[in-house]
């Protein structure tokens, strides 16, 4: 960790490195940064879907008619890895069903629907006060209770993330919010710096990373002096007392696109690049989200779950762009009507930024917890891609990968359904993060491409699984039917053979009666044999748990589009299949051993 | 009310191929204006025809392959290629050879390849290689510079040449190439700079004696260095346009500008100095114009290095050892058959695969 060195009180001690690529579209924060974070009006109905993101689903502890106050619990954490869901404002509980997704796949999936008393009361809030007199798992179990999640990117459980870092060496908060047009860190930065600098102790301490890196671009000067100020208090009251060995500071990087994603991030403040396949764990890296530590800071101090974010409303078909308080569950319709918005014919409505957001087919869905910014465009403003035209091979794009890949070799390998090629040209480790067809002069959508060849490559690993367990269980039949004949043949040799042998007896012996003749007894079926299928049992069980646990290790990607979870059950499901199938091979195997 | 759906990026930076050609043939102009400053009308004619021929010829290929013919022909890389062989022929070359190399370059080196893209060589060169090995005579009859030119034919009379062979008055190419070199009693049909040195050095003269000739009254050769020095301003002008980025340039300079100056500390009687190589012959437009194509080039910035300085190393060796007094056009064809093999071993590491590659 050549890069951290001892807090001196001037932040010009850090060295920066710099990733390949990147490129620099117009930042656009204005005019959406400009004022105070607003309170726009509760709606009168709030979606709360029960599986945000990542994590399981959680189990509902309300039923339709209920009377539930802001914070109360609307689902337990039920298998392992939920979260649990809260009431974002006090009122009815009027349905519990299915609710259409904030998710790019457009799916719908369960969640409560629940009418506002407009009243907005709390329930009962348990802060965790003095948090250093608990120990570390308490804490988890704190923030894990009050459903603290990543508010950038994935939205992966916080608790979580930190509980499976191991040997943390250095926690970066990013506020580098670096894709144009979103301002919801940087107005959070300004006005609950303290809040952040709390949060992001509490995250240290868990931790027990030597140094904090508040990371933040800088076109942000405000954010950067606000955080400034609230390091140089905490340097004055806590950090004396927590610990005197801490580095805490705020590094300005320069802005670059996308230097907020978690892997370049990495890169610019230490030099490294975290392994591919691995986590920035693995280098002694924790990265959390500016949000975040907000949100850590306000369950422990005071008891609140995590109920609301900063949401960016902007773009120009939006007359009144702001940056707003929003609880979760609020349907984008109403944050819409708040302020002024005026489609035009081909509206767009983007949820995140102009480079990885994604497009709503409608607006019934509610805010979650990733929602950072509802962004509708003019078409004049972001003008819709242009037709495809052939790829001139000019190399632009290579010139903007931060991740050093070739994304023209990728589309052509795309275009030949080439899956090995792509996977030699590791399509795997691209982050989606759009700068490769933001220049492509012949406005190939690139990316679509990519995210067209991905999930093709997760239906035929999926398909060749299967295929190979329809193999498996077809040499498996052919086995036994090949044995089974054996068997046959067997017996009928034995039994003529019992028959020639009674034959010849009764000559010698005409008097003994028929009956007598010696059968073969029938060898007992090898498939019922009931310890090696209690084994195989036992085999299949175990490969399934197993599966499971490898699922919920799922890397965090801070930045780029998270996997559809509803895909992750259907996985895991898969997954067990072949396990199951496996051991039965297995099983079959010994018997035929035997 | 139902939305529009796009998938991200939503943003593009908004410079297409088209734009990108645009500048290109923007950034040819200075450069083309001295070419007639010096050799006169006959290369506005042969541009003339070679971008007719060549937006005519796009147009019926897109149509056989049953593309639109209107986007291809928006793209202006046809264009581009059209001008890219127009100025690397001499100016009063007969009509047919311009039509037939931009033919040739348009129909089989582009489309019977698969199009814009597709292409494995750059079509401009390739079609400046077929008319040099078909028509050598006609590819090789450069005008004398005007500065020393006994008179340069003017617009009509070189629409006679192109056309007919002859002016009004009745002169052929071949009379109006001759130079009075005033030293001698007969004038000389005169060579381009480079076929010149190449020529005496054969006949065992000097570096020096050969450069006594009335052609070299400026660093390398009068005419030619401006001609030069002004594709060097359009390529400043891509490069700040950032069309090109400095990587193919400059690595192509620097190659041959390394060899030549090795040369020149070695053999300074018997090979051309740094200055003849860099400001002679074709030499600013293959770096520039010629060798950043996209298409035919290799792709990863160290790939580009790479390929750049092979296409520097053998216009050296084929200028000083090969059959050919210029060899740009060997050079690239040349290298653009080692692309897939630079491509292939120039591949960036991948974010995070820095172990692997160890
Ligand atoms: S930027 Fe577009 S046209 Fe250029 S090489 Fe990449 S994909 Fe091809
Ligand atoms: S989207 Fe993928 S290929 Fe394109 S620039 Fe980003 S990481 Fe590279």
């Amino acid at each position: 960790m050549s890069a951290v060195q001892k807090y001196s009180g001037n932040d010009a001690d850090i060295r920066l490195w710099s990733f390949p690529g990147g490129i620099h579209p117009p930042e656009r924060k204005a005019p959406a940064n400009q004022a105070p974070i607003q309170r726009l009006a509760l709606a009168d109905e709030f979606i709360i879907p029960l599986r945000q993101h990542i994590g399981a689903l959680s189990e509902v502890q309300v039923a339709v008619g209920d009377h539930v106050l802001k914070g109360d619990l609307l689902s337990a954490p039920g298998i392992e890895h939920g979260l649990p869901v809260h009431a974002p404002t006090s009122g009815e509980i009027i349905e519990i069903g299915e609710f259409p997704l904030n998710h790019p796949s457009g799916l719908s999936g369960p969640g409560i629907r629940l009418r506002s008393d407009h009243l907005d009361s709390w329930g009962e809030r348990k802060p965790l006060a003095d948090y250093q007199q608990h120990n570390h798992l308490e804490v988890l179990e704190h923030l894990q209770h009050m459903g603290i999640a990543g508010l950038g990117g994935a939205g992966f459980p916080t608790a979580r993330k930190v509980a499976s870092a191991q040997g943390i060496d250095c926690l970066i908060i990013n506020g580098a919010e670096c894709e144009p047009y979103i301002a919801a860190d940087d107005r959070l930065m300004r006005e609950h710096a303290d809040e952040i600098v709390r949060g992001s102790l509490i995250l240290q301490w868990l931790t027990h990373a030597k140094s904090i890196l508040i990371a933040i671009e800088d076109n942000k000067p405000e954010a950067i002096a606000a955080m400034r100020n609230a390091l140089a208090q905490a340097n004055e009251n806590t950090l004396a007392t927590q610990a005197s060995e801490l580095a805490l500071k705020v590094v300005v990087i320069p802005t670059k696109y996308p230097s907020g994603g978690e892997r370049q991030l990495t890169q610019i403040l230490t030099g490294k690049q975290v392994p591919a396949n691995g986590l920035p764990a693995d280098i002694g890296i924790l990265m959390h989200n500016t949000g975040t530590a907000w949100a850590v800071c306000r369950a422990i101090d005071h008891g609140e779950p995590l109920l609301e974010r900063v949401v960016t409303l902007t773009g120009e078909a939006i007359r009144r762009p702001c940056t707003a308080w929003v609880p979760l569950g609020t349907p984008v319709q109403h944050l819409l009507e708040q302020v002024d918005f005026q489609p035009e014919a081909q509206q767009r409505v983007i949820i995140g930024g102009p480079m990885m957001g994604f497009t709503l087919p409608h607006l019934q869905v509610p805010v979650i917890k990733t929602t950072n910014c509802v962004l509708a465009p003019t078409r004049k403003e972001l003008p819709p891609a242009g037709p495809e035209m052939p790829c001139i091979r000019c190399g632009a794009c290579a010139d903007v990968c931060p991740a050093s890949l070739l994304p023209q070799q990728l589309y052509w390998l795309a275009n030949a359904n080439d899956y090995d090629g792509l996977k030699a040209h590791h399509l795997a480790d691209c982050i989606e993060c759009g700068a490769c067809a933001y220049v492509c002069p012949s406005e190939i959508p690139l990316v679509q491409y990519y995210r067209q060849a991905k999930a093709e490559m997760r239906e035929q690993a999926i398909e060749h699984h299967k295929a190979e367990i329809a193999r498996q269980r077809f040499e498996a039949r052919q086995a036994r039917l090949e044995r089974e004949k054996q068997e046959r043949l067997e017996r009928h040799a034995q039994a003529a053979k019992a028959r020639e042998e009674a034959l010849a007896a009764r000559k010698q012996q005409p008097q003994a009666s028929d009956d007598g003749a010696p059968r073969t007894p029938a060898k007992p079926d090898a498939n019922t044999d009931p310890v090696a299928s209690a084994v195989a049992r036992a085999k299949a069980r175990k490969a399934e748990r197993e599966a499971a646990r490898a699922e919920s290790k799922e890397s965090p990607a801070e930045s780029a589009t998270e996997a559809a979870p509803p895909e992750d059950p259907k996985k895991a499901a898969v997954a067990a299949a072949i396990a199951r199938a496996k051991a039965r091979k297995a099983a079959k195997q010994k018997d035929e051993d035997s | 009310m139902s939305f529009f759906i796009a998938s991200s990026p939503h943003h593009h930076l908004r410079r297409s191929t088209a734009d990108l050609m645009r500048l290109v043939l923007i950034a040819m102009i200075p450069g083309v204006l001295a070419q007639w400053y010096f050799f006169g009308w006959g290369v506005i004619l042969q541009l003339i025809l070679a971008i007719g021929v060549a937006l005519a010829a796009e147009a019926v290929c897109l149509l056989a392959r049953n593309r639109e013919p209107s986007s291809g022909l928006r793209d202006y890389t046809a264009v581009v290629t059209a001008a890219l062989l127009a100025v690397s022929i001499p100016p009063l070359a007969p009509w047919w050879v311009i039509v037939i190399g931009t033919l040739f370059s348009i129909v089989i080196v582009k489309h019977l390849f698969g199009g814009v893209g597709h292409n494995i060589f750059n079509p401009a060169m390739a079609g400046y290689v077929l008319l040099l090995v078909s028509f050598p005579v006609q590819m090789t009859s450069w005008l004398p510079p005007a500065t020393i030119a006994q008179e340069l034919p003017g617009f009509w009379d070189s629409v006679r040449v192109l056309l007919f062979g002859f002016t009004g008055d009745g002169y052929s190419l071949e009379q109006i190439r001759r130079v009075d070199t005033g030293a001698m009693l007969d004038a000389v049909v005169m060579a381009t700079p480079l076929d010149h040195i190449k020529t005496e050095l054969a006949q065992g003269y000097t570096l020096s004696e050969a450069k006594s000739a009335i052609i070299f009254q400026g660093a390398a050769g009068t005419g030619w260095q401006w001609v030069n020095l002004a594709y060097l301003a359009g390529g400043l002008y891509l490069l700040k346009q950032r069309v090109i980025t400095w990587h193919i340039p400059g690595a192509l300079l620097g190659s041959l500008g390394l060899l030549a100056l090795i040369g020149a500390v070695f053999a300074p009687d018997s090979l051309p100095n740094v200055d003849i190589h860099l400001l002679s012959g074709a030499t600013m437009l293959a770096a520039f114009f010629i060798a950043t194509d996209p298409v035919s080039a290799a792709t990863s910035t160290r790939g580009k290095l790479v390929y750049a300085a092979l296409i520097g190393l053998l216009i050296y060796v084929i200028r000083t050892w090969g059959g050919y007094p210029d060899a740009v056009a060997f050079a690239v064809l040349l290298a653009n058959l080692c692309v897939p093999v630079i491509d292939q071993y120039t591949r960036p590491t991948v974010y995070g695969h820095h172990e692997e590659r160890r």
